[in-house]
């Protein structure tokens, strides 16, 4: 298990040059290039002339704030990695951009991250943990209609996510790359990143917090939400809540089940999650055989219940956003719009 | 261009977003050559003021630069004339070297490469500060940061230099050496400053500034030594003026 | 952690043959110097063996220390855990059966082969990037950067990041400094829950944030003032001399030899 403790950077997601296969490196490097050329161009037609000095000067604020640091129980320390923050905060263009800025940095003056496969980290921690912090925010913000819990439970469960899926690339990309068998990349890069994430988690949070109370107007969600009649949306979020429950409830017990073996075929049966969907990814890497995977295997697992977390959080957000949505209809109708 | 009046602002008032009126129909004229300082205590609008110098605030009522209406067909030219030095030399130093900063304005301004690197030299050379072409600013200290920050202005031959808080923060040898670069300055010079030693020794005009409003415009020895206008604005008369003290030169 | 912003500056200042050589040639030279390894094939021990003479022979010509550019090189190793355990994965003749964490395992020789060749691939690609770090001051990098087609914008906000990132830092150091002042606590042991301290942090980290939003307003208002009209420019840089050309020749044929070499195999 890599133990963060061992590694000297914030988060043992930089990946050094030599890890990565040449293919790999090249396949990221061109995913990179689009995210970070649309950003480009995004934030450039919103902030005009001053994109070069806002983006600079927050991504020097990321790279600082990164030093903020405090000590989670365990021994490890939580710090900043910065994804969510920079999304919720920015919008995600700007935050991929700050991010990216932050990856480049790291690599080019601390070699925290090679220079080859930059592009394979800016595709993990600036792109990855953007979209995903942000997708997972607004779902979460437009769930709480204005609320104030939305902000909170969004922040933290879009740090969360973010890291947790961004280390789960990681570990994707050492797969294929032949550096790190699946089986073994997969669970220590999530089962470390689930901690790192609730630490991001709390911080983001906590600096939410702060902005909120001490500037409003720069936090999107909050103001001008459309908000139709402040309907109790009980249901709504009782959906969103029992789905995000058990989906992370699987996800954290899954290496626990992986001693019944029957749990496990269970679960993987009931997600549509059998053989096939594990086979796909290996057969790429040629002359490899993984020791032990198949259902039982943590990796298994620990694969299908994030994706199968994900899956029922989709499908919970989609149910909860169109029961909202005819209420709404239910309720303008009523008045007559 | 010759003009009889470089800085003419004329009933000027300015309100935050917020609400708060910054500036109350501020009067001004300035004339080239001139050397006016600006004091008033914090809060009184002395930054904002400046600020609508090269049209970075637009407030209500007239402000013309070197006989030009600081409106938006005029404001490359403006900003070319009036040299702005804030007051964080870290935020006007925010190019990689030292070289660049002062290369910015000429660069920006169109110029070719070579009358570039021309006035670079001439800039650095001015403040003394030709060594450090190729440094990196974030290494320099705060008296070299803020020599460097009046080169960079410099670079472009304005005709105006307008500073804010010169001399705050400055230990007492590097307040001289900079002290002793504003008396060399050439230019029309306009300058904020709580510092009335300085005020004293350089500037011969002083405006008293307090709640948007100009308070005094006139000779600075008769300003400073006002015991009653000086207490009134939250100023203090510097012991230069104080009648049963030496006069200290420096 | 804190003392690694003071480190910001990987530049150690020099006049070595290398410290002089364009930046655009040192970037795209230390670049195929990664790639090469990386396409170098495990197990082509000749050719890792050319490589790492090559490496060698660069950190001495920059006069920059071999226990400096190792010391540097080590923040690569502990990511080698990552590949440890291919060496129990990769098929081939077995060299040792052992049982961990009630597994079986068993190390193969193709798997030790791999390992060590990921290690050194790693090793060495580090090695060369502290010495293109360490022997060119970081606007160099960025002129490198434009040069090589990326984005004038991306390299411009690069460049502002590198700049302020000293600043803020200096304003993380004193919030920091002024929490610790007030965390004092009897015997020792640290107060408050997780949450109240992640929550204290956070909250340093939003003013920090709106202190930074603040700041580049301002600088944006400087921007302004010396006449900056959003478009990025900058000076022409001064042309590759004849001997810049030459040395990137000279590395390139290296790099070619190796990669024939290592082929071979």
């Amino acid at each position: 298990m890599l133990a963060s403790g061992i590694l000297p950077s914030p988060a043992p997601m930089h990946i050094p040059d030599g890890f990565l296969s040449i293919v790999v490196s090249a396949i990221c490097w061109v995913l990179t290039a689009v995210g970070v050329g649309v950003s480009l161009w995004r934030s450039g037609k919103t902030l005009g002339g001053r994109q070069v000095p806002l983006m600079g000067v927050l991504a020097a604020f990321i790279f600082a704030a990164q030093m903020l640091n405090f000590t989670v129980a365990g021994g490890t320390s939580g710090h900043l990695i910065g994804g969510a923050l920079a999304a919720i905060l920015l919008g995600p263009w700007a935050g991929i951009l700050t991010l990216t800025t932050v990856v480049a940095i790291q690599a080019l003056v601390f070699q925290d991250g090679g220079l080859l496969v930059m592009g394979a980290n800016i595709l993990n921690m600036g792109i990855i943990s953007v979209l995903v912090a942000y997708g997972v925010y607004r779902g979460v913000t437009a769930l709480a209609r204005g609320q104030r819990w939305g902000l909170f439970v969004g922040g933290f469960s879009a740090a969360w996510l973010s890291v947790v899926i961004a280390s789960v690339a990681t570990a994707i990309q050492l797969a294929f790359s032949g550096t790190s068998p699946l089986g073994v990349a997969l669970p220590a890069m999530a089962g470390v990143h689930v901690l790192i994430g609730i630490g991001e988690g709390l911080i983001t949070v906590g600096a939410l917090a702060f902005v909120a109370a001490a500037r409003r107007d720069l936090l999107p969600a909050l103001s001008g939400v459309e908000g139709g009649p402040s309907d109790k949306p009980v249901r709504g979020l009782g959906w969103a809540a029992v789905g995000l429950t058990i989906a992370l409830a699987v996800t954290l017990f899954a290496p626990l089940a992986s001693e019944y073996p029957d749990g496990l075929e269970r679960v993987a049966e009931d997600l549509g999650f059998g053989e096939a969907a594990l086979d796909a990814p290996y057969a790429i890497i040629p002359d490899y055989v993984f020791p032990g995977l198949s259902e039982e295997s943590p990796a298994a697992t620990i694969l299908a219940g994030i994706v199968g977390a994900l899956i029922v959080a989709v499908l919970g957000l989609g149910i909860a956003a169109a029961v909202a949505r005819l209420r709404k209809r239910a309720v303008l109708q009523e008045i007559g719009d | 261009m010759a003009v009889e009046i470089c800085i003419d602002v004329q009933d000027l008032s300015y309100a935050y977003h917020d609400g708060r009126q910054a500036l109350r129909g501020v009067n001004l004229r300035v004339r080239p050559g001139e050397k006016v300082a600006l004091v008033g205590p914090n809060g009184a609008g002395k930054s904002t003021l400046l600020l609508h110098l090269n049209g970075i605030l637009r407030g209500d009522g007239g402000v013309r630069v070197m006989g030009q209406a600081v409106t938006e067909p005029n404001l490359a030219r403006i900003r070319a004339q009036v040299g702005l030095v804030f007051q964080d030399p870290d935020d006007q130093l925010f190019s990689p070297t030292v070289f660049e900063d002062v290369a910015f304005g000429p660069l920006y301004a169109g110029l070719p490469e070579e009358e570039i690197r021309r006035r670079v030299a001439w800039a650095l050379a001015q403040v003394g500060a030709e060594p450090y072409a190729e440094r990196v600013s974030h290494h320099l200290s705060l008296g070299e940061k803020k020599r460097i920050a009046i080169a960079s202005v410099l670079s472009m031959e304005p005709e105006i230099l307008v500073l804010d808080e010169p001399t705050a923060g400055l230990d007492p040898r590097t307040r001289r050496r900079l002290i002793g670069l504003l008396q060399k300055l050439s230019q029309t010079l306009l300058v904020a400053t709580h510092d009335l030693w300085l005020v004293a020794e350089v500037f011969p005009r002083t405006v008293v500034l307090d709640e948007g409003q100009v308070i005094a415009d006139g000779p600075t020895e008769e300003l400073l030594a006002d015991a009653v206008l000086m207490g009134a604005h939250g100023l203090e008369v510097p012991h230069c003026y104080l009648p049963h003290a030496e006069r200290h030169h420096g | 952690m804190g003392l690694r912003i003071h480190a910001l500056d990987a530049y150690r200042s020099g006049d070595s043959l290398v410290h002089r050589l364009d930046a655009r040639v040192k970037l795209v030279l230390a670049v195929l110097f990664i790639a090469t390894a990386a396409l170098t094939p495990d197990g082509a021990w000749p050719a890792y063996a050319l490589l790492a003479a090559l490496a060698l022979g660069v950190i001495l010509l920059s006069r920059l220390g071999v226990g400096f550019v190792y010391r540097r090189s080590a923040v690569a190793l502990p990511f080698a855990l990552a590949a440890v355990t291919v060496m129990f994965s990769t098929p081939g003749q077995p060299l040792l059966v052992a049982r961990i964490l009630g597994w079986d395992v068993t190390l193969s020789d193709a798997g030790l082969v791999r390992f060590v060749s990921i290690v050194l691939k790693s090793w060495l690609s580090v090695q060369m990037a502290v010495v293109l770090t360490a022997s060119t001051p970081f606007p160099g990098l960025l002129q490198a950067m434009r040069s090589l087609c990326l984005p004038k914008v991306l390299v411009a906000i690069v460049g502002f990041a590198y700049r302020y990132i000293f600043v803020i830092a200096d304003e993380v150091m004193r919030m920091m400094r002024a929490r610790a002042a007030r965390s004092g606590s009897r015997e020792g042991r640290g107060g408050g829950s997780v949450f109240w301290r992640a929550r204290v942090t956070g909250g340093m980290a939003g003013n920090l944030f709106l202190r930074s939003i603040a700041r580049s307003e301002r600088i944006y208002e400087a921007m302004v003032a010396r006449g900056y009209d959003g478009e990025v420019r900058v000076l022409r840089p001064p042309s590759l001399q004849l001997g810049d050309v030459l040395v990137a020749l000279l590395f390139v044929l290296v790099l070619g030899a190796v990669q024939a070499l290592a082929q071979l195999f």
